[in-house]
């Protein structure tokens, strides 16, 4: 038996994370077979669906935007290590000043100024929500796992009453907000690539998916290339070793927490500024909680997290996919499918880990 | 000649093939609440399985479980994609399909468009509304005349006008019964998962009983499953919605307010088919059958003949005009 030499990078990185989609894929396949359907007629139509055609590509896209932002949300946190869990109600808050600054200066502002602002709220709003349960945990030591979760609730409670009492169109039945002016909208694909003389099929696609990779971008270079950066890692690795270096973990994990919920925030750019085109219940719709998922899987790096966000936006859009070409398939066995993914990549990580890690271990020079 | 059969045979197949890309296909995207919620969502449901027994053929369908798919469904379902071609018609269950529908309409205007619920304003949309204040009279009636402690009990979904409308009738109903009934109101929540929440409708439901309450009427989805179900529990009586949950609990089920949204869906499918499809505002109350209450085989013991007198007579009255019922989201 080799000793316990160092497996290749590329095991870490590539192979662990395929081998486990590739048994949530079987696994899901069996349960596919149970209710009676073709597996790999369900796999074709979830890639092709996915990935298939332009509009396809659009959504999955669209969905990717989402889960980016809340992927490097969790990771931020991480890095400093916290486990940010109140993605979810980050977004839906950030999707507030979003929505409040597009009611507020919309038509006002030029469209690059117009965007900046909302940017800014839509950051502030969702920093603002993560702040609180970052402070508590720095100066009051209430856990920031049960603080971020109840905040969800928080959230959903004050985004209903204000939704329900305040921003609803009198005499609507649903709890929405007026559409904003139409020069607030975000430019979708469509329209940019019409801009350079390419027509592509429609989608919700849209400028906030380049907001999401220059989001990314600025996360790595935060993380691994900044004095505030390293110290954020140095209170996640070791609070004592902060301390005695003169780093105050109290600071630094409010920090991360805001900066954490600020990407979270940036959801609502690409929900409300960007598809709904007003404010409404729900919009976030579980991205706070998939972006846990993504970040384990893309192992707390950015452009792990891209990929990682880029396979959810695919079982999203081909899990839509599949519930219109495959009415048998309910749409619970399509979250049953996702469900599953889930699972392998991020809950049983470690499953496959440690034999492939040993089957590709360069053994150790051999001592004579 | 057996080179004649074969272009004989191309020709019935190409016939065939044409014939296929032109079948009729009607689409219904079903809310959030799901199509198997035994109320509103089932009835449109059953609508189209009716359509389908009875014309053959298949229909498309879809539940949403995201706010991005309502557009997404429309647009996909009205313009086709893959093996499934673009639906002639394409019916949007429950009113929060208004806002997305103004849209697509407009994207889409050759394709029909039917919402339930809510009024869109476009040349290719066709609205169905409900007079439910007017069902809801009627078995507020039966509710104030069943009741022994001249206490009655509503609970709602979600608090929105629509909902509104369904109590004021129902208050205005037993009312009409007894001057002095006392109605009670609760509703579930001010979200949309105040449609999915049955286990909120049957504590509710348990608080208006232990106020003397005898009968309640549930207003609320899927919520009004828990409603029914502890008035089952406590021995008390329940009124039913949209569809006729009668046979849910025999015995228990005072009666049922339906609201034909089954009959709306077939119609508007039949009609697209049959080419008398229009577009504008249809509302359906007692005269036109859209709404009324549910008598059969469970209830027939709970509903009296006395009962039954009272209620056809108010009925006819209110279809004639000589009761009012107040609709509170009329303006």
């Amino acid at each position: 038996m080799a000793g316990a030499g160092k497996a290749p990078v590329w095991v870490d990185l590539a192979l662990v994370p395929l081998v486990n989609l590739a048994a949530a894929l079987v696994v899901s396949g069996l349960v596919v077979a149970a209710v009676g359907q073709s597996p790999l007629e369900a796999l074709e139509v979830l890639v092709t669906g996915a990935f298939g055609y332009g509009e396809a590509i659009g959504y999955t896209l669209y969905y990717t935007t989402n889960f980016i932002f809340t992927g490097l949300a969790v990771a931020v946190a991480f890095h400093a290590g916290l486990f940010n869990i109140g993605g979810e109600g980050q977004a839906y808050i950030g999707g507030l000043g979003v929505g409040l600054a597009c009611l507020a200066f919309g038509g006002i502002l030029p469209f690059p100024l117009m965007l900046l602002v909302a940017i800014a709220f839509g950051a502030a709003f969702g920093a603002g929500w993560a702040y609180v349960p970052g402070w508590l945990q720095a100066k009051r030591g209430s856990h920031v796992v049960i603080t971020t979760i109840m905040f969800n609730f928080i959230a959903a409670a004050l985004m209903t009453y204000i939704m329900v009492y305040v921003l609803i169109v009198p005499g609507q039945q649903s709890p929405e907000s007026r559409q904003f002016d139409a020069t607030t909208f975000l430019p979708t694909a469509k329209q940019a690539f019409a801009w350079i003389g390419v027509d592509i099929a429609a989608s919700p696609l849209n400028l906030s998916f380049v907001v999401a990779l220059i989001a990314a971008a600025c996360v790595w270079v935060f993380v691994w290339h900044t004095y505030v950066g390293y110290e954020l890692r140095v209170v996640g690795k070791s609070e004592k070793a902060a301390v005695y270096s003169g780093i105050s973990p109290a600071r630094h994990i409010v920090l991360a927490m805001a900066i954490s919920g600020a990407l979270a925030g940036l959801v609502g750019l690409n929900e409300i500024m960007g598809v709904q085109h007003r404010l409404l219940l729900n919009f976030t719709g579980g991205v706070g909680y998939v972006g846990i998922a993504v970040a384990l899987m893309g192992r707390n790096h950015p452009f792990g997290i891209c990929l990682a966000a880029l396979l959810f936006g695919a079982l999203y859009q081909g899990g839509s996919e599949l519930a219109f070409s495959m009415p048998q398939l309910s749409k619970e066995m399509v979250v049953v499918i996702q469900g599953l993914v889930i699972l392998f990549c991020g809950a049983l990580e470690h499953l496959f880990r440690p034999q492939l890690e040993r089957l590709f271990a360069r053994p150790l020079p051999a001592r004579t | 000649m057996i080179r004649k059969l074969a272009l004989a045979g191309l020709m019935a197949a190409g016939l065939g093939f044409s014939a296929q890309a032109q079948t009729f296909t009607p689409a219904v995207i079903f809310d959030m609440g799901g199509k198997f919620d035994k109320s509103f969502n089932e009835a449109a449901y059953n609508g189209a399985e009716r359509f389908k027994k009875e014309f053959g053929g298949t229909y498309a369908e879809f539940e949403v479980t995201n706010e991005a798919q309502r557009t997404q469904a429309m647009q996909r379902l009205a313009r086709g994609a893959g093996a499934t071609p673009p639906a002639s018609i394409v019916i949007c269950i429950g009113f929060a399909f208004g806002s997305t529908l103004e849209q697509v309409a407009k994207e889409f205007p050759r394709t029909k468009f039917v919402i339930v619920d809510s009024v869109v304003d476009a040349p290719n949309v066709s609205s169905v509304v409900f007079r439910e204040h007017e069902g809801s009279f009627l078995v507020g009636m039966a509710a104030a005349m069943a009741s022994k402690t001249a206490k009655v009990g509503f609970v709602g979904g979600m608090d929105i006008p629509l909902i509104r409308k369904f109590h004021k009738g129902y208050e205005e109903g037993a009312q009409h019964v007894n001057k002095s009934v006392q109605v009670f109101m609760n509703m579930t929540g001010t979200t949309p998962a105040a449609w999915n929440d049955p286990t909120k409708g049957g504590e509710l439901a348990r608080s208006q009983f232990e106020r003397g309450a005898d009968v309640i009427y549930a207003a609320a989805g899927a919520t009004g499953l828990g409603v029914l179900q502890a008035a089952k529990d406590s021995g008390k009586l329940s009124i039913g919605v949209d569809s006729n949950q009668n046979h849910l609990h025999p015995g228990s089920v005072l009666t049922s307010m339906v609201k034909r949204v089954d009959v709306a869906v077939y119609n508007a499918m039949k009609s697209a088919k049959d080419g008398s499809w229009k577009a504008g505002v249809q509302s359906l109350g007692l005269k036109e059958d859209g709404v009324g209450y549910a008598l059969d085989a469970n209830n027939e013991k709970l509903i009296t003949a006395d009962m039954k007198a009272k209620l056809d007579a108010a009925k006819a009255d209110i279809i004639a005009g000589k009761i009012k019922v107040t609709d509170v989201t009329a303006k």
